[in-house]
């Protein structure tokens, strides 16, 4: 392939962040958002060129007797560790990365495009493009890493993308805090990450995906059957990496950041903590997926954080009364089925299905998780609050939005005909084909989903109308917020019948999908029932919620509360690593170690001060002095001499 | 003799001071123009000297030492003045050329006396230069004291707090130092070679390799302690949060950036290079040590108030790394401890001079009394975040490139004695994300804390001037770090070479 629209794809967002981040502050607010939307639409022009000359243009270069193939278009030499482990940047194109391309590029282009009505007039707005730019670079690089430590590199990027994006209200403390923790957190996490490449790059020598799965026996022979603590190494480096995957995804224990990460601006949260940055986790395992496969443990590690994940997340999920925290929990527990999905996979079992749906989820996920944040940003736009009690009733004031959000919601509970039921069921097909535990699991959360959501459907654009609307009357968002959200949500409608089997999956060979009618009729029923519940508890004004809420207080606080987590980690990092270490440490320093090399000063400060007094210039002294030394030398030669 | 390029990096700051010498006090303009114009020979002369060296180096030339020469000095002691350098000293001299370029612009208003100033300021960078460039021990040595002396003057009448104190406590432990490696470096001397044919040229030293191996054993831990003073090591560190604290800005950067590379670049080039069986028996000791300096420090700087202090213990942290990297004596780990020292100094320099101009405005460095400074001098604020990012480690700036250089260079080694300390190691990434964006969190973000502030202007062209010069340099580490490594790689054959017969 030729190299000149990868270079593009990842030259012109960073260009645009250097001349919207450098020059952005000479420029109008008007120059600057049409340099940014100009510049994304431009890569994602590109970006959709090059994913469909991959998937359908036939080439031999891309696909041999119905593998397609992984090629590196470039991938120039960076940084040389030693002769032989060597950093490399370039672009790999294989179906992931091809859809990956694609989501992104989607997204980042719609979230451009209504980030220019929803920050009309907000301070920063060239900023505010220019580290959207920024992110967009470094979400590319890392989807299109050639080798693990490149991806490491764009990691890191994201991250600090990521850091900027949270805390762009920069003059609020909360946005602050919240911008700190998030990169706190994860950056805890990439130290997994770290350890996990350099324990997997000793050993293997390499970083490059392409040699690291295609021959996974390799590399689980390089280790040399090592072992640590009663795991193999490579058990050990794999589950280290995953825990990089597990910050960036926000699963169980690492989930604190995400919820805070709400802070950043709404469509910010639709595009890197709904569609892109976060799934970064599951992208990473399935990048190293034939890796994976060759350690059961490491496999059945990411299976049980996933589950227990999801249904956590689930179950805060119907306790929030911030929409944006709500839509935050939900893709916590939506990642989460990804990731149960991909530990689930066994080539032996529907030839590996669940790397297929888990895939195919990640896209409809993108799409319509990406359609209710700005659907939630569209609200919060109208209403000026992120609460759901300030709203109500609103499907008649803010129609598109209404719809829109209806679509969102019905995909994501996984009724047909939208995209989410197709995933959805693929995902529970190959959950029940690995064992029925975690398909049951799943199915209850996949339950959970629909009741939670339907409970913030209805609670929004149902329930009873807010008093305020009288004063300030809602309507709907000027075109630049709902063409995205019309296009998104004809994507939610749509996207569930593109052929995912033939593009992607784990062994890039083609694969017919066909719905299970069980485990889809149950699905279905389950979800109704949630979406049922929901309506009838929250559709129309009335006590049960609160008879309900008021029936279990404790769990219901517990629930609000997330059950802790951030208090606990709020109390070990403050209390015992802040106050305890490092207090006792700087005390330490200055009073024990300064304290010493201080006493050293005094000690010989002390002394030249007594020695002093023997010059005292007297001559009296010094005739006693004398005296006194001829006393002690006659006595000292005459002990000697006997 | 004047035909050889080193000699000009020691006779361009004489030619400084004697510049200065002729200026009348009062006469800014005359002074600012001696130092513009001669930091700028400095730096484009070091800028030249890299590419020549590259371009002889792209030749064939495999000569461990180039553009040598030697000349008699003290004959019965057969002290010379011995010059040459490999590709880690023209790093290393390109480092400190930039970084008097930049103090030049921080210091553009220093008040009082700026001529004394900038004459203190230049034989310090005499004594910089002198020392990378030489390869006799002895001028190394006194190059060394030459550039520790002014700083007790540039502190002690310059600075700010506790002057008196920290100037002298910084110069008396840099002394005590001094005083070890003396004895170290006179120890190497005398069995430098056979009986008549004793020598201080580094490279004849090595070519002799005749130090006996018990003798050997002091004499590291001497030498190592000596220069790891200036490095920063546990426990001798004391001095440079307190020294940091009080020295003017432009010292600050060129004390952090440049003279604790001395520390570092003594330790590698004399205590490793010419002590190579000691090295390999005694570096586990040290490993110790550095590796507490690089946590402790990191967690030492989470709970500071002072601006200067928090970067004097992230300087503890980050020089224990390049310490702790030389360590590992592995070449990718030695390469990462020279990324290391450009890319602390270069970013330590950057934070020094950004906290030199938010003190000039606020005249306050407690960041509890100041915050919200984005909103009043954004470029500031930009410059710190960059340095911030830097610090922590954001690919694409130097700071990255140079830790994961030392971690997988330290990785190589198998036992659990070092995995362990290389683990440890590796948490301090978190740990500098924790103080940095506690720092950034509280003194740029946030609402504004005082009212006063709001009045305060940003950057002035000098001041930007000195930044933007580091940045680039940061940011082209960050981004092209691989003629870094192309750069060094010869450098390190003999170190490796001797320090590998000498394990057999």
């Amino acid at each position: 392939m030729d190299i000149t629209l990868p270079i593009l794809i990842l030259a012109i967002p960073i260009s645009m962040f250097l001349i919207l981040g450098i020059g952005g502050v000479k420029m109008s607010r008007k120059t600057a958002g049409v340099l940014g939307i100009l510049g994304m639409g431009t890569t994602l022009t590109l970006a959709y060129t090059v994913a469909f000359t991959y998937f359908f243009s036939g080439d031999p270069a891309f696909i041999v007797d119905g593998v397609r193939q992984q090629l590196q278009v470039f991938d120039v030499t960076w940084l040389a560790f030693t002769d032989t482990l060597v950093v490399h940047l370039g672009f790999l194109l294989d179906p992931i990365s091809a859809m990956m391309l694609v989501v992104i590029t989607t997204i980042s282009f719609m979230v451009h495009l209504y980030s220019w009505g929803y920050m009309e007039h907000e301070p920063g707005f060239q900023r505010y493009y220019s580290f959207l730019s920024l992110f967009s670079f470094s979400m590319l690089g890392l989807v299109v890493a050639t080798n693990i430590f490149q991806m490491y590199i764009f990691w890191e990027l994201v991250g600090v993308s990521s850091y900027l994006l949270i805390g762009f209200f920069y003059k609020l403390p909360s946005a602050v805090s919240a911008s700190k923790k998030a990169f706190i957190v994860t950056r805890f996490a990439d130290l997994g990450f770290l350890i996990g490449i350099l324990l997997l790059s000793f050993y293997t020598d390499t970083f490059n995906f392409m040699e690291l799965t295609h021959n996974p026996e390799g590399v689980l022979a390089s280790t040399g059957g090592a072992t640590f603590m009663g795991a193999s190494v490579l058990t050990w480096a794999l589950v280290l990496i995953y825990v990089g995957g597990m910050g960036k995804s926000a699963m169980m224990p690492l989930h604190i950041w995400l919820p805070d990460a709400m802070e950043g601006p709404t469509p910010v949260s639709a595009l890197i903590h709904a569609a892109t940055m976060v799934v970064a986790g599951v992208y990473l395992v399935a990048r190293m997926f034939p890796v994976y496969l060759m350690e059961e443990t490491a496999l059945l590690f990411i299976t049980c954080v996933g589950a227990i994940t999801a249904f956590y997340a689930a179950v805060v999920a119907c306790c929030q009364i911030d929409i944006k925290r709500i839509l935050a929990f939900s893709t916590i527990s939506q990642i989460a089925f990804m990731m149960v999905a991909l530990g689930v996979t066994r080539p032996g079992l529907h030839d590996g299905m669940g790397y297929m749906s888990s895939m195919f989820h990640l896209f409809t996920h993108a799409m319509f998780k990406a359609l209710l944040f700005l659907g939630a940003g569209a609200l919060i736009h109208a209403v000026h609050s992120n609460n759901y009690t300030e709203m109500g009733g609103l499907r008649k004031y803010m129609p598109i939005t209404h719809w829109t959000f209806l679509i969102g919601c019905l995909a994501i509970a996984g009724i047909w005909p939208f995209a989410g039921f197709f995933s959805k069921d693929e995902m529970l097909t190959a959950m029940f084909a690995n064992n029925w535990i975690w398909g049951a699991w799943m199915t209850m959360v996949a339950g959970l989903t629909a009741f939670y959501m339907f409970r913030m459907y209805f609670m929004v654009f149902w329930w009873e109308e807010n008093p305020h609307y009288k004063e300030h009357k809602p309507h709907d968002a000027p075109w630049q917020m709902s063409v995205p959200l019309i296009f998104l949500a004809a994507v939610s409608c749509v996207s569930g019948f593109i052929p995912f089997g033939e593009l992607v999956t784990w062994n890039r060979l083609p694969y017919h999908i066909h719905i299970d009618p069980q485990v889809a009729t149950t699905s279905l029923i389950i979800a109704a029932f949630g979406i049922g519940l929901a309506a009838w508890l929250f559709m129309k004004r009335n006590h049960k919620p609160a008879a309900m809420k008021n029936a279990m207080p404790g769990l219901w606080k517990a629930a609000n509360r997330r059950f802790y987590w951030d208090e606990f980690y709020m109390f070990v990092t403050h209390k015992i690593i802040f106050n305890i270490f490092c207090r006792s440490i700087a005390w330490f320093d200055r009073h024990v170690i300064d304290a010493t090399m201080d006493g050293f000063a005094k000690v010989t400060q002390k002394t030249s001060v007594a020695v002093k007094g023997m010059q005292s210039g007297s001559i009296q002294a010094y005739v006693v002095w004398y005296f006194l030394g001829a006393v002690a030398v006659a006595a000292i030669t005459w002990i000697c001499l006997l | 003799m004047f035909g050889n390029i080193l000699i000009w990096f020691v006779i361009i700051p004489i030619i400084m001071m004697a510049g200065l010498g002729v200026c009348r006090n009062s006469s800014m303009n005359a002074i600012r123009t001696v130092m513009t114009v001669c930091s700028t020979a400095l730096l484009g002369l070091a800028i030249w000297l890299c590419v020549d060296f590259l371009g002889l180096r792209a030749a064939g030339e495999t000569a461990e030492m180039l553009y040598t020469g030697s000349w008699m000095w003290y004959a019965p002691l057969n002290i010379e003045l011995a010059v040459g350098v490999d590709g880690i000293s023209v790093l290393m001299i390109l480092l400190s050329a930039i970084i008097v370029f930049a103090g030049v612009f921080a210091s553009w208003k220093i008040n009082p006396l700026p001529k004394n100033f900038f004459l203190w300021f230049a034989l310090l960078s005499t004594g910089v230069f002198g020392f990378f460039i030489s390869i006799d021990i002895f001028t190394m040595f006194m190059f060394y004291e030459v550039a520790l002396i002014p700083m007790y003057l540039l502190i002690g009448v310059w600075g700010t707090g506790r002057k008196e104190y920290s100037a002298m406590k910084l110069t008396l432990m840099l002394m005590g130092g001094s005083a070890f490696l003396m004895l170290g470096l006179l120890g190497i001397y005398w069995h430098s070679g056979p009986e008549g044919h004793l020598t201080w040229n580094i490279l004849e030293i090595s070519k002799n390799g005749c130090i006996d191996p018990s003798w050997q054993r002091l004499l590291f831990c001497l030498t190592f302690v000596g220069f790891g003073v200036l490095g920063a090591m546990f426990p001798f560190h004391t001095w440079s949060p307190d020294g940091h604290a009080s020295a003017p800005t432009a010292v600050s950067m060129l004390h952090a950036g440049v003279l604790m590379k001395l520390g570092g670049y003594g330790c590698f080039r004399i205590a490793i290079y010419l002590l190579p069986q000691a090295a390999n028996e005694l570096a586990w000791i040290f490993i110790i040590l550095t590796g507490i300096s690089v946590v402790y420090g990191a967690l030492s700087a989470c709970v500071q108030t002072d601006l200067k202090y928090i970067n004097a213990y992230s300087s503890v942290s980050h020089c224990g790394m390049v310490l702790f990297a030389i360590l590992m004596l592995t070449q990718t780990a030695m390469t990462g401890a020279i990324l290391q020292m450009l890319s602390h100094g270069l970013m330590t320099a950057l934070f020094f001079a950004l906290i030199g101009m938010i003190y000039g405005r606020t005249h306050t460095r407690d960041i509890r009394q100041m915050g919200g400074l984005m909103k009043i001098m954004p470029y500031l604020g930009v410059c710190y975040m960059i340095a911030g990012f830097a610090s922590l480690g954001l690919p694409g700036l130097s700071g990255f490139v140079a830790e994961m250089t030392i971690f997988f260079g330290s990785f190589e080694h198998t036992d659990l004695f070092h995995r362990s300390f290389v683990i440890a190691g590796t948490c301090s990434i978190v740990i500098t994300a924790v103080y940095i964006l506690r720092v950034v969190g509280k003194l740029l973000l946030g609402p504004v804390q005082d009212e006063h502030h709001l009045q305060l202007t940003d950057a002035s062209w000098y001041e930007r001037f000195s930044t933007v010069t580091l940045i680039l340099a940061i940011a082209g580490i960050g981004c092209f770090p691989n003629w870094i490594n192309e750069t060094i790689q010869h450098s390190f054959v003999p170190i490796i070479e001797s320090l590998t017969q000498a394990a057999i």
